[in-house]
């Protein structure tokens, strides 16, 4: 929908696609490597672009798919509220298993999923196995419904319209709007 | 003040590891186990940064960072054959 | 004051992670044990992680960001096993405290609760 790069030159973008096909990718394998050296000098930042650009180069055939991310903001403002939240969460659980296994109310919730590619349903799922009390535990086989296992459920509805409206929808945003 | 505060988290976390090791003998069941094992290698991790911050020394980071890939890859191998185990593909 | 920060956050993790132990042993089913270490460890962890980059950061030898690659890992692989043993848990039909689901999913519609509490 906004992008700027859609139909602007086919040509050079399959050859730079062919060239370097995951950008993100690159990107993120160079910052590990620096952090893995625990150094930010030329040599080593050379080293480590040479890497991000040789492992995907090599494993292409393990990524058939290309990772777009649009709306960084969203991305961003996403990641925020999901280390706000693995940080309440963490309270709130250290809370209950303080406060003793009698009075948990555990239960099952079957999460209806709006989200359609691999990417966002395991960001998905794995933000909600990091966040209040909530594990999710299987994905049907037909990708539709995620079952979630909550600590302490008192309110099913409610824990599924906040999972959608916090997680669900920044992600389909960022992964999903073509 | 670092000098009374590191041996404290020693204790603390030796003590979550005693508590796992507990869970890891009385299971009772098999994810229980693999669950214990799983927690027991992100004490451990726990414990070499502590001893790393004591030594004064960033060697040991390497090492933190081994234990928890192994933990990780250890614990998916072991659910993966809980899950194809028992069943016939 | 720099030892200060460290030193919090260095009881902080350690309280957390024995939090996340005590969780292991108290609770009372597979499903709820399963909370424990996958919060309150990872962070407990996290915050020691954060503690030691400081730490170091500070001493003079330059920045020191390797910490936060173990955290990262650690963030990343958490969710992962715990969906994994969920996963393993539920194919082993382990016996769990809260209502079973069914093992066909109801259709993706309805969330409705049934108990009237």
């Amino acid at each position: 929908m906004n992008n700027p790069t859609d139909g602007a030159a086919p040509a050079a973008k399959s050859r730079l696609h062919r060239l370097l096909p995951h950008p993100i990718l690159t990107a993120a394998l160079t910052v590990i490597w620096l952090l893995l050296a625990n150094s930010v000098s030329a040599g080593q930042f050379l080293l480590g672009l040479l890497f991000g650009w040789a492992i995907p180069r090599f494993t292409l055939r393990f990524w058939p798919e290309r990772v777009q991310a649009r709306r960084p903001l969203v991305l961003l403002r996403f990641i925020g509220v999901v280390l706000y939240d693995i940080l309440v969460a963490n309270l709130a659980v250290a809370w209950l298993i303080l406060r003793g296994p009698q009075r948990l109310r555990p239960g099952f919730v079957q999460l209806p999923l709006d989200l359609t590619s691999d990417l966002a349903i395991s960001l998905l799922a794995n933000t909600i196995s990091l966040t209040p009390g909530t594990v999710s535990a299987r994905l049907s086989p037909d990708r539709r419904t995620l079952l979630i296992h909550a600590l302490d459920l008192t309110d099913s509805a409610a824990l599924i319209a906040a999972i959608k409206s916090r997680y669900e929808a920044p992600l389909k945003q960022v992964f999903e709007s073509c | 003040m670092l000098n009374t505060v590191v041996p404290l988290a020693f204790a603390l976390v030796g003590l979550a590891a005693l508590l796992t090791l507990w869970r890891l003998l009385i299971g009772p069941s098999r994810p229980d186990r693999i669950l214990a094992l799983d927690t027991l290698a992100v004490n451990a991790v726990a414990l070499i940064v502590l001893f790393g911050i004591r030594q004064n020394s960033a060697l040991y980071f390497e090492a933190a960072l081994l234990i928890a890939m192994m933990g990780f890859v250890g614990t998916v191998a072991l659910c993966k054959y809980l899950l194809r185990g028992d069943i016939i593909e | 004051m720099i030892e200060l920060v460290v030193s919090v956050l260095i009881l902080a993790g350690a309280v957390f992670t024995l939090i996340g132990a005590l969780g292991l042993v108290r609770l009372r089913d597979f499903y709820t044990r399963l909370h424990g270490p996958t919060k309150a460890t990872t962070l407990g962890v996290g915050s020691l992680l954060v503690a030691s980059a400081v730490w170091f950061s500070t001493r003079g030898a330059g920045l020191s960001l390797h910490e936060v690659l173990v955290t990262l890992f650690l963030f990343i692989t958490a969710p992962v096993s715990a969906h994994l043993l969920a996963k393993a848990a539920l194919h082993q039909r382990l016996h769990s405290l809260a209502p079973e689901p069914e093992s066909q999913p109801e259709s993706a519609a309805q969330s409705e609760e049934t108990d009237a509490g």
